[in-house]
């Protein structure tokens, strides 16, 4: 327990300011919701004017911008990119700290067996991860509640919206664990999962712009578009197997190459 | 019963070699001298016992068991401080001392305070804060607080000033006696030769020698500067003595011998200054090379 209780404390600053940022961004959202319902064929008018690609690339086509979920699938998509790169932080951090920071010399000569030191470092991002999930689902449903005025929603869709975000940020940490151990050394991690998260967003819209649907089987935003959820549902079952797969084989990956990695020196 | 037993022992980053065929053994309350110089693969060599890395080929135990399949249980008694120390900045010293010794059965506050109060460390600082001595004291503070039955310095005394030094030396020469072996990693001749019973000198990956400490001191040329009012360009035909030069009337060579012949010579002529000294590492390793 006591490497997963420092890696915890570790993250527990960052945790929560992914979290009160979340929060601020939804409620900030939503605030306007009944002033932008009331206005409803104005904002019609207005999107009629933008080009077809930036709806697109908006994911706000084929969607009633004007329902509680399609105006809150907006600042979903603001959100899902936040916890993209939280996730992807966390990942390309985690096992790579101890060689950055040079400390691999401490820890790893310890009388414990990598693997425990790869799984309390997995849990503690995890915990991370699940304390943001937890400020978002109640953010969502504090929002539902107290901004949107008479306008009729149906929870469930909300539940299976926030349900897969777990699944979507651990898809990130699994891909940053493992692009991690597979490198030489990463200097800062920051640039690494803006690089991963912003990529597969981008990925993403230009999939949607270009109607590619091959491009959908990489990114996690095409797995959990939120369009699909409005029009169909329900998300792709096939995109959630393929999301779930690439998690278990990534971190599988990363647990083994972690265990036979040459930790590097400090000179 | 040898403590450490590392046989063909060998470790290619690459194509580059970090250390090869590598076999010593060294024995349970040993002062073992591990020595080189740098890049020579002494670093290499204790992070393959730790299992920090994985060797290309050969093996290395401790304790009698595996050092990668049993790395776990054998670096229970294992203490190790490494040649550079770095530690999480944001902990102050007895957080991270703490946390060091959560990892080891039993309560270990005790030896905590015992040993920072004799390296003068202050526990309430931040990491951040320190000096590189002070760092360094750190991590002698947590590689010995579990009193480990293995003792692993490399390159241990950069850093500290010389009473540090002499307080470090007490520390570990006191653990030896309570039984403990140590793997002493230097390139620095003079303090293996104060500590150690035997050494093992490394050079480019490979064990050059492995011999007492006594016969290696004897071994070990002078350098000697004589300048004398008459010639004594004799001097070459002086057994043990070679590479003889003469610079501006100052006579240099090595000597190798009982060093009471060469006074013995050397008194015989009117000497105007004299000068003996040890030789270098390097020049150590140049005649083991020869």
């Amino acid at each position: 327990m006591n490497i997963y209780n420092r890696e915890v404390k570790n993250r527990l600053k960052s945790a929560i300011i992914w979290s009160v940022s979340i929060f601020l961004l939804i409620v900030f959202f939503m605030a306007f919701y009944t002033g932008f319902a009331a206005d409803e064929t104005i904002w019609e008018m207005v999107l009629e004017n933008y080009p077809q690609e930036l709806l697109q690339a908006m994911g706000m086509t084929g969607v009633n911008m004007a329902t509680v979920i399609g105006y809150f699938t907006m600042c979903m998509l603001f959100a899902q990119i936040c916890l993209a790169v939280q996730a992807s932080q966390y990942g390309f951090s985690s096992l790579s700290e101890e060689e950055r920071d040079m400390t691999a010399d401490f820890l790893l000569t310890k009388p414990i067996k990598r693997s425990k030191v790869f799984f309390s470092k997995l849990f503690a991002a995890l915990t991370g991860l699940i304390i943001t999930n937890a400020m978002v689902w109640a953010t969502t449903f504090l929002c539902l509640r107290f901004f949107t005025g008479d306008h009729e929603y149906d929870p469930a869709m909300f539940v299976k919206m926030l349900s897969v975000l777990i699944l979507f940020q651990l898809f990130f940490l699994g891909v940053g664990m493992v692009i991690s151990v597979s490198v030489k050394k990463i200097k800062s991690a920051l640039s690494y999962s803006m690089g991963l998260a912003f990529g597969m967003y981008i990925i993403s819209t230009v999939g949607s712009i270009v109607g590619e649907n091959t491009l959908a089987y990489i990114t996690p935003f095409k797995y959990f578009e939120l369009n699909t959820l409005i029009l169909e549902g329900s998300f792709d079952p096939v995109m959630i197997i393929i999301c779930a797969a690439v998690v278990v084989v990534s971190l599988t990956v990363g647990y083994i190459l972690y265990n036979k990695r040459n930790i590097r020196t400090a000179s | 019963m040898s403590i450490i037993e590392i046989t063909k022992l060998t470790k290619f980053y690459g194509k580059n070699r970090g250390i090869e065929d590598v076999s010593l053994s060294v024995n349970e309350g040993e002062i073992f001298g591990f020595i080189g110089p740098n890049g020579a693969g002494k670093s290499t060599t204790i992070r393959l016992m730790l299992s920090l890395i994985y060797p290309t080929s050969g093996s290395a135990t401790i304790f009698g068991k595996d050092c990668i399949k049993f790395g776990h249980e054998i670096r229970n008694d294992i203490g190790y401080l490494p040649s550079e120390v770095f530690y999480y900045d944001k902990m102050k010293v007895k957080d991270l001392l703490k946390y060091s010794a959560s990892f080891y059965k039993g309560n270990h506050n005790k030896r905590i305070k015992e040993l920072a109060d004799i390296m003068e460390l202050d526990l309430n600082r931040k990491i951040d804060e320190l000096s590189y001595g002070n760092k360094k004291k750190v991590g002698i503070v947590q590689g010995l607080l579990h009193q480990p039955k293995l003792i692993m310095l490399d390159e241990p005394t950069s850093g500290l000033d010389p009473l540090m030094q002499h307080k470090f030396f007490d520390l570990i020469l006191e653990e030896n006696k309570k039984g403990a072996t140590v793997f002493f990693s230097s390139h620095i001749l003079g303090e293996v030769q104060k500590l150690c019973n035997r050494v093992a000198i490394i050079r480019d990956g490979h064990i050059v020698k492995i011999e007492d400490i006594k016969t290696l001191r004897k071994d070990t040329y002078k350098k000697v500067y004589v300048r004398t009012e008459k010639n004594a360009g004799d001097a070459a035909k002086f057994p043990g003595v070679s590479n003889l030069e003469i610079i501006d009337g100052e006579i240099r060579f090595l000597y190798k011998g009982d060093i009471n012949d060469l006074l013995g010579l050397v008194a015989k002529n009117q000497v105007i200054d004299i000068n003996i000294e040890e030789p270098t590492l390097e020049e150590v390793f140049m005649h083991y090379y020869q």
